[in-house]
């Protein structure tokens, strides 16, 4: 089921949560919005899945304008943050819930209910738990249990909020693959939530950058990785370094001097510089490049991390070196970014 | 927790713990306690049947088996009937209401449920008989349709759906506003219509807490005196509740009737005692599984 969201703005009180959001979401895909806490990504969610009514624009599932339905007739399966299990249902009867309301004319028979729950549990891995209640399973039990619920309704699209937010790590890891399987599989088009990047990047066929309640930049990992669209993208995707420069007969300018680095398209005046820390070219001093001194320094995995303090107003910026690297405090090191862009400062 | 192990292997467990008193202090602490409830609390309830049983069992029996304690009791049941089951629904209503959604005026709201239980049942009482007295605006009009509600069944009614309102609404907001909304989402989502998710998810949610309430609720109704003495009119036989009898037999200095009649009523609040600490000893844990989420 494809899923458009058309100008869609969400006010809560006269406090705008979301500001004219428009998505396509294709059938079969399974996209991520990424965001940090309070970007809109949950209401956006809330809203596809009709618990939030848009204050203005609309949403349809195909080409019917969902809008106009409530939460009941979109068909849609719902995975909590926290699960939101019938603590004092069973497993099975947990899974079953959304095929025992319906109404009579399509409720199928109770042992057929029972029959499907427990085809949904070997699905997620999960045979025989049938008689527990949601107080005996862990967290990742829990989880997928929710998850079951949620497809046991045969649901037109798959919306996951936050879905492996309380779990270790360990189990997030291993929760992921699962979920990308289970995706695959079935072939719903899912919608999860996340703030967490690593998360969005490696599950996600797109991923939509979110930030005070607008949406930055939808694309694959490769893309809102290597071409970020905005100085938000840029700075919350992976690490980056940014330096204040300005643009000037096409070539960016640190103060009073180039720097080699040639801008042709970007307009002149002040702007923002991004690179990323492990993608610079060290140099021999130079005339046409960035050049510091070394403030501090921290060993983060198989690389070292140096700050270096840069200019004039001691502007500091992070770099990547080998660990072998000589470079002690104080010491110069001259470098020159291969992949960088930058955004003029009016866009922040 | 702590380490079994460890507690095991310390030479003197009772000063295990930091928070722990000295033992003159705990047993002070201790005496204190079981003194105030002794005097207080269980000796009067000890007076109550003692004197009840003072003249003979023979005579206990003869005072209750009495038309108008008879009639005494079966009022006092008929507005129990009436008024806790009236005020499950209210109080339901209201917890749901306040718990759930978001609206203007909700604060306003909750004082208001709050109202019968810091004004005193004398003037809920009274409030009655403004509304609905021969002094009234509504007066005349009732007088001439033939309705009686003061100094009869339904003025009793009313006035102890008045008091006891807040037992059942002031037991569930606390607990379904811990709750939250996230089990009803769930079962919307799925489908559920609102009926659905009420009678499948929110009841057994708060089964625990609304019995609870249901029971105070109901010793409350059947003791309720100020209230309903002023709406009552006191008519032997016809308007009289237990509390309302026990006070005219003891204006009679009939001691020995005035204490077998409450002597019933006390007897009523132990069972409902009993009751509340039964379900709490048989379904400990799921109650606390229920609550504590």
């Amino acid at each position: 089921m494809q899923v458009r969201v058309e100008n869609v703005r969400k006010e809560f009180d006269t406090f705008p949560a979301l500001h004219d959001v428009s998505l396509d979401i294709r059938s079969g895909e399974l996209i991520a919005l990424l965001g940090p806490s309070g970007s809109g990504k949950t209401t956006l969610l809330r809203l596809i899945a009709g618990l939030e009514q848009p204050t203005i624009g609309k949403i349809f599932f195909g080409d019917d304008d969902a809008s106009e339905r409530s939460i009941r007739e979109r068909n849609v399966g719902f995975v909590f943050q926290h699960y939101a299990l019938f603590r004092h249902m069973t497993v099975a009867d947990n899974i079953g819930f959304g095929l025992k309301v319906r109404p009579s004319a399509t409720r199928p028979p109770a042992d057929e209910i029972r029959k499907r729950a427990s085809t949904l549990l070997d699905l997620v891995q999960l045979s025989g738990l049938e008689k527990r209640y949601p107080a005996q399973l862990s967290g990742g039990q829990r989880q997928r249990v929710a998850l079951a619920r949620a497809m046991a309704i045969e649901p037109k699209v798959l919306l996951l909020d936050e879905p492996f937010g309380a779990l270790d790590a360990q189990v997030r890891r291993e929760l992921r693959r699962w979920l990308r399987e289970i995706h695959d599989a079935t072939g719903h088009t899912t919608v999860f939530v996340t703030h967490d990047q690593e998360e969005a990047l490696e599950l996600a066929d797109r991923v939509v950058v979110m930030s005070q309640g607008r949406i930055e930049q939808v694309g694959t990992a490769d893309e809102v990785y290597d071409q970020p669209n905005s100085p938000f993208v840029y700075g919350f995707i992976g690490d980056s370094s940014s330096l204040p420069v300005k643009v000037e007969d096409g070539q960016v300018w640190l103060t009073d001097r180039p720097i080699g680095l040639a801008a042709p398209d970007a307009p002149t005046g002040p702007a923002t510089l991004f690179f990323r820390p492990h993608d610079v070219e060290l140099l021999d001093e130079c005339a046409g490049c960035l050049a510091g001194t070394v403030a501090a320094s921290r060993r983060v995995a198989g690389t070292k991390r140096v700050e270096l303090e840069i200019g004039g107003h001691r502007e500091r910026v992070e770099i990547e070196l080998p660990v072998d690297h000589p470079a002690a405090q104080r010491s110069r090191i001259a470098f020159r970014p291969r992949k960088w862009k930058v955004f003029p400062s009016a866009a922040n | 927790m702590a380490d079994p192990v460890l507690f095991a292997a310390d030479p003197n467990p009772e000063i295990a713990s930091g928070i722990t008193e000295s033992r003159p202090a705990r047993w002070g602490l201790m005496a204190i306690a079981f003194i105030f409830l002794t005097l207080f609390l269980v000796l009067p309830l000890v007076l109550v049947f003692m004197e009840a049983s003072r003249k003979g069992l023979g005579y206990f029996f003869e005072t209750l088996g009495e038309p108008d304690t008879l009639s005494a009791i079966q009022l006092t049941l008929l507005v129990a009937a009436i008024s806790v089951p009236l005020n499950l629904v209210f109080g339901v209503a209201a917890a749901w209401a306040i718990a759930k959604f978001e609206f203007k005026g909700k604060a306003f709201l909750t004082t208001l449920v709050d109202l019968p239980f810091s004004v005193s049942p004398v003037i809920s009482g009274l409030v009655y008989v403004l509304l609905f007295g021969a002094q009234s605006a509504l007066g005349p009009w009732l007088k001439a349709n033939g309705i009686e509600i003061l100094f009869a069944v339904p003025g009793i009614v009313l006035a102890t759906i008045f008091v006891t309102f807040p037992f059942v609404a002031r037991e569930l907001i606390p607990l379904m506003e811990e709750q939250g909304t996230g089990d009803e989402e769930a079962a919307i989502s799925l489908g559920a219509n609102g009926w659905q998710t009420f009678w499948y998810v929110t009841l057994p949610n708060i089964k625990w807490g609304l019995l609870y309430g249901v029971l105070l609720c109901n010793a409350r109704a059947m003791g309720e005196f100020g209230a309903v003495s002023v709406v009552s009119g006191h008519i032997r036989g016809q308007t009289n509740t237990m509390p309302l009898h026990v006070e005219i037999l003891y204006n009679e200095y009939n001691a020995a009737g005035a204490f077998a009649v409450a002597s019933l009523l006390a007897g009523l609040a132990l069972v409902t005692l009993a009751l509340k600490t039964l379900l709490e000893m048989r379904y400990g844990a799921e109650i606390a599984a229920t609550r504590g989420h």
